[in-house]
């Protein structure tokens, strides 16, 4: 069975959350079985009120090898920050 | 028999129906063909066993005396159990337990969104909270019953033996007993000659879209409603009276 049956991951939406977070992942043939397996084995203790599965062949990850060229340079650019600038008081919506 | 000793006997039978099954599924803890379908089907068997306890509940306190679920689920014999037939067969490979499923929940699906209408509180109110899992239950066995008849030449041999074999325990499921028509008379019971059109319905549209012959032959088992059963719950109760026979009152 695991030969032909694809892996999925797992996204579930708590009911006081606003997004999916990725809890796990299972094997199911087809997407329909997907949606029932993550309901018998990632909802039984009320984690979640919406599902999300998706072929995990189908995401494309960052390579850890790369993760100093990604995202280092982000790490001295105050600038970016809105708590940067300092507004004047009269600007009373920002 | 007394309205009284017709809705006592109902709420046994519908107990006992949902603990067999419920005890049915069990026996596939820890063995399931994969984890996803291990925690599935031992999911249905808690739901089962946890409608099962609700009506038992009720039961116990219909028949007063003190009476507990506990006594009523572990210290009755098998000539004193109401469930169908069907329940009580063993699981078999995966597909005899997705037919035997299939066949139970397109039933039970049917049964139950007809006794949320009875007149007893009670039962109507057991009746619509045990809906929302049996539609599930309902969906799950529908869905596996397309995916083994409409998929590989094995996996639709399997289902379509399993179908063969199971057939005649189907028939009594909307067979009416006495008790059954007693209570319907009450506006308390479910009419499960209208049940009947719904069940064929829904099976047949389910059989044609998985490939899967519908079994033509009419001649139905018929007893366990009337406490005549296969030798079967003999063996069932064996195991899950013992502990509390052995030792009375015991408790964790």
């Amino acid at each position: 069975m695991k030969n032909n049956w694809p892996l999925w991951e797992v996204f579930i939406r708590s009911k006081q959350g606003l997004h999916h977070k990725h809890v796990g992942s299972l094997h199911a043939s087809d997407a329909t079985m997907a949606i029932e397996n993550a309901r018998d084995v990632y909802t039984r203790r009320q984690e979640g009120v919406s599902i999300w599965v998706m072929e995990s062949e189908n995401i494309t990850a960052s390579k850890p090898e790369e993760s100093e060229a990604l995202f280092e340079p982000a790490a001295d650019k105050v600038y970016r920050h809105p708590t940067f600038y300092d507004l004047p008081d009269e600007l009373k919506h920002m | 028999m007394t309205k009284k000793e017709a809705l006592q006997k109902y709420t046994l039978q519908l107990a006992d129906t949902a603990l067999v099954l419920g005890h049915r599924l069990s026996e596939w803890c820890g063995h399931g063909p994969i984890l996803e379908q291990d925690m599935a089907l031992t999911n249905i068997a808690l739901d089962l066993i946890g409608q099962a306890r609700s009506i038992y509940q009720y039961a116990a306190t219909l028949q007063g005396e003190g009476r507990t679920e506990d006594d009523l689920a572990y210290l009755r014999s098998e000539m004193e159990f109401l469930n169908p037939l069907l329940v009580e067969l063993p699981n078999g490979d995966f597909a005899d337990t997705i037919a035997r499923q299939f066949f139970f929940d397109v039933y039970n699906y049917a049964f139950y969104s007809a006794l949320k209408n009875s007149k007893d509180e009670t039962l109507a109110a057991i009746a619509e909270k045990s809906l929302k899992e049996v539609r599930y239950h309902q969906r799950y066995s529908s869905e596996w019953m397309l995916r083994l008849g409409d998929g590989t030449e094995e996996s639709h041999e399997k289902i379509q033996t399993a179908v063969d074999n199971i057939w005649m325990y189907t028939g009594e499921l909307t067979e009416m007993t006495e008790v059954e028509k007693a209570v319907l008379a009450d506006g308390v019971g479910v009419d499960l000659e209208k049940i009947k059109p719904i069940w064929i319905e829904k099976v047949k549209s389910v059989l044609a879209e998985a490939t899967l012959k519908m079994p033509e032959s009419s001649w139905m088992q018929s007893g366990g409603k009337n406490a005549r059963h296969t030798e079967h719950l003999g063996f069932i109760l064996a195991q899950m009276q013992h502990l509390q026979r052995t030792h009375p009152g015991a408790s964790w």
